[in-house]
């Protein structure tokens, strides 16, 4: 089938506002009330979301799996959130933002949604301000702005190395000054586990209370998922632990479809791992990318020396040699790469020679220790406590690890998936990215659409339907009821002999190597034979002690774990089907002979979205062609 | 704290660990075993061995709480050998590193204790009484749209260091399981100097800090009566100063109210 995304057409600069007028009804302010959304997930998109929403006069119901709405993990993004303010008189607008997050995207997105998410951007560092967010300011009192990858303006905001924190507390006030006044209802410590669709219509979801154990749905007008993304697919990632892709998967399970699984983005700059207990990776900003310069020995003997003994001219400063416009400040993608041929050449440092280094020194020659100090002081502190490694003194370690999924539920232009009620937002749908992210570009999207996008293309649909159609006593909320408790005493009648941990670990050794920054089509063929495999021991063969009926932390991992070995064989499926390479999408088949990834506009323009079609089946694939009337479709280079 | 381990030796630490199975259930101490922890091994990652070895033999695991393990989102709560997060300066307990430890050690371990946190289960304890404070006041009352143009709100940078030095608090209630007398003077004080200070907070700043005073009591918190334990146990660093600034905005407040210009009885709210 071919998908249809209902992106306007016309000239690209008006179609935001254009559209808001020609095809988006409104809910009048006395009707609001009478309908209730469902929001899951409080991080950046989901919090903002139902913060705003609720501001308009909707009932809200918001859930989160952790103890707190303040807590999601957009709270852990350290760099920056892009804006096209242009501050800096430094030549850029709303037009470069879009063309680069496009061509950052190695053109894989959908260009009116780009354009929206960048003339919306400007609006997200007004909203933040005011609600008092402490962003970076000069001496007058000004914004201040640093540059990042993929980027030749500095147009990135940022509030130390802290500034996802900062946003999501300021998006945590909103909604938390809504809880107060009572017009969200707010359930920490619950995670959704099922969609409920009736008549084709997202009207509930199915939760688990994980304190109590109680398993219970809840309806509404309409469902918004704002739960993330799924790279802890890959078992260790820069993830937190409780990031999972149930929630999607389970909407998947109902009819969702889900988009571009195979681009996830492998960030570049991360502490390596350093033993096989290890349970996450550890970011370190790209940010640093302004003022550090990476290198490796040009010399593998020299590979086990100190840093200090090897002379500048042993050194290899790759980035810069090999992109000198961008130089460190290559995009993610491309740097993640490079890094991975230099050490698969030999010339990687550190354990296992799986790492390169990130180098201060002549910046702090430049600037002085306590200027990189003030502007990077916690990252130092950070790298220092997990590695006991003093930066200041000697050169970072760092090496690529998963971080970011750019694929995600399919959503149209209006954020809504093909179940009408279900509404996608953040890291969770497949929209603005393409196949790569730029950094400080996912603060941006979150926002983006918590605050400005869905509050107006909810309403369209909400306006065509009519409010409390579905009641808790549906069959079909009896029905999802029984089905989660189904597969809940399922995992809890095993009693097999493997934990639920050692399987978590083995789907995401094989997809690291077998799907990770390198991909074949015999890499995947094998991943494909081994998932179902895993999948069949797991039901088989593991280990879930305690009851459902309290708070039992193993049973809620089997739960994610089940669903992310499910998931892992549509990724692998999808980057198989993808026979080109672009952005976080490598495949080895299809190289430039210098090593760039090489697209096939030809074949592969467009949007992948599968349909579920039962467990341990091939998706149907359905294709959203990309048209790109606006910006020309060229070999993407930063060289 | 112990000297270093060596670099390449591994440890056996002997754990003993509050279980508790439930709110409303009895609690004890119970003793176990952690072998073959290198210094690598991050404090959570030696509990995620034991907790695998304890799954093994049949047992229930150790709950506790933790989420981002990079020391940010202020899940990861427990008191070790005393001390709220485990005594390292200016580090959550998923950074503490093994490294701090030496083979034999013993370590105890406890959830956060406080009047206004009850225990869930084990190391698990309930902190919504810190999200109710914020519910009341701890906000800029702005709608989305219809805000000034970034620039517009000029903030000095001294202001907005100050700001963010506050901002930065995780919200991880380590201040209150260090107080003796369970008070959230830190955590409160905190949000009330960040808001008090920029330009942007300053028209709600006596209903604020009035509405997070009462709020402090309601759930059930004490009082500040300066022993300074709350910032010792800070991951972040967040300074009493900013205790102060809550009492001399309280302080503000008051006197405000006696001449009747502003009430603060009534919480800040925005609709």
């Amino acid at each position: 089938m071919i998908l249809d995304g209902k992106a306007p057409t016309g000239k690209i600069q008006d179609s935001w506002d254009k559209h808001r007028f020609d095809s988006l009804k409104l809910v009048n302010p006395a009707n609001k009330r009478k309908y209730k959304i469902l929001v899951v997930g409080t991080g950046l998109a989901g919090g903002s979301a139902a913060a705003t929403l609720a501001e308009l006069g909707y009932q809200v119901e918001a859930f989160c799996y952790q103890d707190s709405p303040r807590r999601a993990h957009s709270i852990a993004a350290q760099g920056g959130i892009n804006a096209a303010k242009a501050y800096p008189n430094d030549g850029d607008s709303i037009y470069r933002l879009f063309y680069d997050t496009i061509k950052g995207g190695d053109f894989r997105a959908r260009e009116a949604d780009v354009w929206r998410l960048s003339q919306v951007s400007n609006n997200i560092i007004d909203q933040c301000v005011a609600q008092g967010v402490p962003f970076a300011r000069d001496y007058a009192g000004y914004l201040d702005n640093r540059s990042f990858g993929g980027a030749q303006v500095s147009r990135t905001f940022y509030a130390r190395g802290q500034t996802g924190q900062q946003l999501l507390l300021g998006a945590y006030s909103a909604l938390s000054r809504q809880i107060g006044l009572g017009t969200v209802k707010m359930f920490a410590r619950t995670e959704m586990l099922d969609l409920v669709v009736v008549d084709g219509e997202a009207k509930g979801i199915t939760v688990r209370d994980l304190v109590t154990g109680e398993i219970r749905t809840h309806v509404g007008d309409a469902v918004v998922l704002a739960t993330g993304g799924y790279m802890n697919v890959f078992y260790l990632s820069t993830n937190a632990m409780g990031c999972s892709a149930t929630a999607i998967w389970k909407a998947h399970k109902k009819g969702a479809y889900l988009a571009n699984p195979c681009y996830t983005q492998i960030h570049p700059t991360c502490i390596p791992q350093a033993g096989d207990y290890q349970s996450k990776l550890t970011l370190m900003s790209e940010s640093l990318r302004n003022d550090g310069r990476i290198w490796v020995p040009k010399k593998k003997e020299d590979c086990g020396k100190l840093p200090s003994e090897i002379p500048e001219a042993d050194r290899d400063y790759y980035l810069e040699r090999k992109y000198p416009s961008y130089g460190n400040l290559a995009p993610r993608d491309i740097a993640s790469r490079a890094a991975k041929e230099q050490c698969d050449e030999g010339r990687g440092v550190g354990p296992g020679g799986r790492g390169v280094y990130l180098d201060f020194s002549d910046s702090i020659a430049r600037l002085g220790e306590s200027t990189i100090r003030e502007r990077y002081g916690n990252l130092f502190e950070m790298y220092e406590r997990i590695t006991d490694e003093n930066a200041y003194q000697r050169p970072m370690r760092i090496y690529p690890a998963p971080h970011y999924a750019m694929g995600g539920l399919w959503v149209d232009y209006n954020l809504q998936s093909n179940i009408p009620g279900l509404f996608v937002l953040g890291e969770a749908n497949f929209s603005v990215h393409g196949a790569n992210r730029l950094g400080a570009s996912a603060l941006m999207q979150g926002l983006a659409d918590g605050y400005f996008v869905i509050p107006y293309t909810i309403a369209n649909y909400l306006a065509q339907t009519k409010p409390g159609k579905v009641k808790s006593d549906h069959p079909e909320c009896t029905r999802s009821i029984a089905e989660v408790k189904a597969e809940r005493d399922r995992f809890l009648s095993v009693n097999g002999k493997r934990t639920v941990t050692e399987f978590t670990r083995e789907v995401g050794v094989l997809m690291w190597n077998n799907v990770g920054m390198a991909r074949t089509k015999q890499s995947l063929t094998e991943a494909l034979q081994k998932l179902p495999a895993i999948r069949e021991e797991f039901w088989k063969n593991v280990k879930v002690s305690g009851s459902g009926d309290e708070l039992n932390q193993q049973l809620e991992n089997a739960g994610r774990t089940a669903d992310f070995i499910e998931f892992a064989e549509l990724l692998a499926r999808d980057a198989l089907h993808r026979e080109e390479s672009c952005g976080g999408h490598f495949r080895v088949e299809h190289q430039y002979p210098d090593g760039e990834a090489m697209r096939d506009d030809a074949n592969f323009s467009y949007a992948a979205a599968w349909e579920f079609k039962g467990t341990g089946q091939a998706q149907e694939l359905h294709k959203e062609p990309l048209k790109f009337e606006n910006i020309h479709l060229a070999v993407r280079s930063y060289k | 704290m112990s000297a270093h381990a060596t670099e390449h030796g591994t440890m056996n630490i002997k754990l003993i660990v509050w279980r508790q199975p439930a709110r409303d259930k009895p609690g004890r101490f119970e003793t176990y075993e952690a072998k073959n922890i290198t210094p690598h091994h991050s404090f959570l990652e030696m509990l995620d061995v034991v907790n695998e070895d304890l799954i093994k033999a049949g047992k229930d695991p150790i709950a506790f709480d933790h989420d981002c393990r990079e020391g940010i989102c202020g899940m990861c709560s427990a008191v070790v050998n005393g001390v709220p997060h485990g005594g390292q300066e200016r580090t959550t307990l998923c950074q503490l590193h093994m490294r701090k430890f030496k083979d034999g050690d013993a370590i105890y371990l406890e959830p956060w204790r406080a009047r206004a946190f009850p225990i869930l289960r084990d190391l698990i304890v309930d902190r919504t009484a810190l999200d109710k404070l914020i519910q009341v006041a701890g906000f800029v009352s702005c709608h989305t749209g219809g805000v000034p143009d970034g620039n517009a709100i000029l903030v000095g940078k001294p202001e907005a260091d100050y700001a963010m030095d506050a901002a930065a608090c995780i919200g991880c209630g380590a201040c209150v399981a260090a107080c003796p007398n369970g008070a959230a003077m830190l955590f409160a004080g905190a949000k009330v100097a960040q808001l008090a200070e920029l330009p942007q907070g300053q028209v709600e700043a006596p209903q604020r800090v009035a509405a997070m005073v009462k709020a402090m009591a309601d759930q059930g918190f004490g009082n500040c009566s300066n022993h300074y334990e709350c910032e010792a146990a800070c991951p972040k660093g967040i300074e009493v100063k900013f205790i102060a600034r809550l009492n001399r905005e309280f302080t503000k407040a008051l006197c405000q109210e006696k001449i009747g210009a502003i009430s603060t009885t009534t919480a800040a709210s925005g609709d």
